[in-house]
């Protein structure tokens, strides 16, 4: 053996670089790092803004459930808050996940091209879904409000009559309007264009080869969806989804204008009144004094950290779901 | 192997293949396969078109049982639109439309009432570029086809063993088929899709230019395993490679499209005298590299 010690290193390589790239470079780098910038000076903000607030509740802000932001002895806390968009997020993703699956695989796998032999079903399916993206939420938020509402208690009535044996589906009030459920509904049908519009994205990146891999051995379109494009889209519609989470979480018009604040926590998805964080900061901004505004802006911190969280776990699950494809 | 050895072999293939005809029995005929050989494929009056553009005219060929049928021709002449419509992969493609017959042992693979899954089952196919289930283990992408059409069997074990030492592959995975079908090299992923293809006990594989991505070593591995496998399967392969026709297939056609006009064939036969002494000047001159 030669002896090791001998040192070769690696040289480093370097080359100069035109001036148009490194004003590229620099231009993109700036970019990249103001978004840094601005995320940081956002929370930065509300932080410190939300001083008061933890000053006057401490650590009860996270545990108190009541709004009472002025007199004498204000009392406030982001429990029920939180809780209420937590659930009106769960019940907006159990519909939008299944209802936007199924519609970007007819789009990307069944939808035909052309019917009739002129119309362009595919593009007007994924154009109808883009535009629903672009509809303002308050437009949902008063459909919610107008017409599903009223249209829905027959739906609510039977849920409450005959599974209201579990505690989710009871109603004590008899009142079937301004529920979670309605709320959930419409923050569902909301997020449905984002993923919808990215799942169908994720499939039709499936690779030929390996589809034309699964045909080529027997596999029927079902087989290959579910063993091909499924595995191979799987980070995508985590992210996706997650993506859509982030916008149920925040969403506050839509939800203010459906909900009755009610500051009591309240599982019973289906009975009237309940919370929101964002719809709260909707609902009370310029209310309540200063401690009121910076109770709010607390609330908003909260709601801050946790869509970043949700974000920084979303990618760690695509990454580490697209690392076996590497 | 002895003789119950491979009698019992030939049972659960047998078995295996009663399962999956008649969990796709239903309303569409079977294909009348006896289950464990080849069968003979045959093409009648085969046309192609893409959108308005007819790049395939009249093609009539036979395929015959167990034997290894070259497919030669230069680029764009229509091999490859040849062989996806023998397994009717063809028509996945939206333009594309056909006119014709396949038949399989006599039966027209483009009957109304077969479906294209059961046909591409009995008709398997290798394609160019190594297509192996990159986040599947080499087990899980050998029994995929069984997988796929929902064939039970209690011997994975031996049909992985089998499949994978018909491919050549055996040696160099057999203590790693944990690993992910991605995972391997070229040459050794392009086996795994053979392996893949013949655990499902095809009548006929198609191969689409199966060693054009391949080293020397692999393609040679690559050439033994066809003629080993012709023994039980029809084989129909494109190449390029004048040298690997004449090595492994018994039969050649030889596909021609000139200036712009469909693909035909100008003549097919015995490789030996396709090479030797072919009739039509244009076959001499492309077998001897003087055009394409
Ligand atoms: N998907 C497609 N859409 C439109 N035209 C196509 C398509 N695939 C092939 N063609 C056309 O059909 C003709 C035959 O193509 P094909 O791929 O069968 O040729 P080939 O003989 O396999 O060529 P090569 O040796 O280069 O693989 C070519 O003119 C090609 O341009
Ligand atoms: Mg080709």
């Amino acid at each position: 053996m030669t002896n090791t010690t001998t040192t070769v290193t690696p040289i480093k390589i370097s080359s100069k670089r035109s001036a148009e790239d490194r004003a590229f470079r620099g231009l993109a780098r700036g970019a990249g790092l103001g978004t840094f910038v601005i995320l940081f000076l956002i929370g930065l903000f509300l932080l410190i803004e939300a001083i008061p607030a933890f000053r006057s509740q401490g650590l009860r802000f996270f545990t108190n459930t009541g709004w009472q932001t002025t007199g004498p002895h204000p009392t406030f806390g982001v429990l029920s808050a939180l809780t209420g968009s937590i659930i009106i997020s769960i019940i907006g993703l159990a519909v939008a996940i299944p209802v936007s699956l199924a519609t970007a695989l007819f789009i990307n796998e069944y939808a035909p091209a052309k019917v009739l032999g002129f119309v362009p079903v595919k593009n007007f399916l994924t154009a109808a879904v883009d535009l629903m993206a672009a509809v303002p939420s308050i437009i949902y938020g008063m459909w919610g409000f107008f017409v599903l509402q009223p249209h829905t208690t027959g739906l609510e009535q039977w849920l409450s009559t005959y599974l209201g044996f579990i505690p989710v589906f009871k109603s004590s009030t008899g009142l079937y309007t301004s529920s979670f459920l309605i709320c959930g509904i419409i923050v569902g049908i909301m997020c449905m264009p984002i993923i919808t519009s990215l799942c169908r994205e994720v499939f039709s990146l499936t690779p030929n080869g390996e589809r034309e891999g699964a045909m080529s051995l027997g596999a029927s379109r079902a087989r290959v969806i579910r063993d091909v494009v499924f595995p191979f889209a799987k980070g995508g519609v985590i992210g996706s989804i997650m993506l859509g989470l982030g916008r149920a979480l925040g969403e506050a018009i839509a939800v203010a204008i459906i909900i009755s604040l009610a500051f009591p926590i309240n599982f019973h998805i289906l009975q009237a009144g309940g919370n929101s964080i964002a719809a709260l900061i909707a609902l009370n901004w310029g209310s309540g004094g200063s401690l009121g505004t910076s109770a709010l802006l607390a609330a908003g911190l909260v709601l801050f950290a946790i869509t970043l969280i949700i974000n920084m776990v979303a990618s760690r699950i695509v990454n580490a779901s697209m690392a076996d494809r590497r | 192997m002895t003789m119950s050895d491979s009698m019992a072999n030939t049972e659960t293939v047998a078995t295996d293949r009663k399962v999956a005809s008649s969990a796709s029995a239903g309303t569409a005929p079977s294909l009348r396969i006896d289950g464990v050989s080849a069968a003979q494929l045959e093409s009648v009056g085969i046309h192609a078109w893409f959108g308005e553009r007819l790049v395939l005219e009249n093609v009539d060929l036979v395929m015959e049982r167990t034997k290894v049928t070259a497919l030669i021709g230069p680029s764009g002449c229509g091999k490859s639109t040849f062989l996806r419509i023998l397994n009717r992969m063809h028509e996945i493609v939206p333009s594309a439309s056909l006119a014709g017959r396949v038949e399989l042992d006599g039966d027209d693979i483009y009957d109304p009432n077969q479906r294209a899954a059961t046909v591409r089952r009995h008709i398997g196919m290798v394609f160019q570029r190594p297509n192996p289930f990159p986040a599947m283990s080499i087990r899980d992408n050998v029994l995929a086809g069984l997988r796929f059409n929902k064939i039970r069997s209690s011997h994975k074990d031996e049909i992985v063993e089998e499949a994978l030492v018909k491919a050549g592959l055996w040696s160099e995975v057999k203590d790693r088929q944990g690993a992910l079908g991605g995972a391997l090299s070229g040459g050794q992923q392009q086996r795994l899709c053979i392996a893949r293809a013949l655990a499902v006990k095809p009548a006929v594989l198609l191969m689409d230019e199966p060693c054009s991505a391949l080293d020397p070593g692999s393609t040679l591995r690559i050439e033994q395993t066809i003629q080993e496998i012709a023994e039980e399967v029809t084989v129909v392969i494109v190449t390029h490679n004048m040298q690997q026709a004449l090595r492994v297939s018994d039969k050649t056609a030889f596909f021609l499209a000139q200036d712009g006009n469909p693909g035909y064939i100008v003549e097919a036969g015995p490789t030996k005298e396709i090479f030797e002494s072919p009739k039509d000047p244009r076959t001499a001159d492309y077998v001897n590299g003087r055009f394409g």
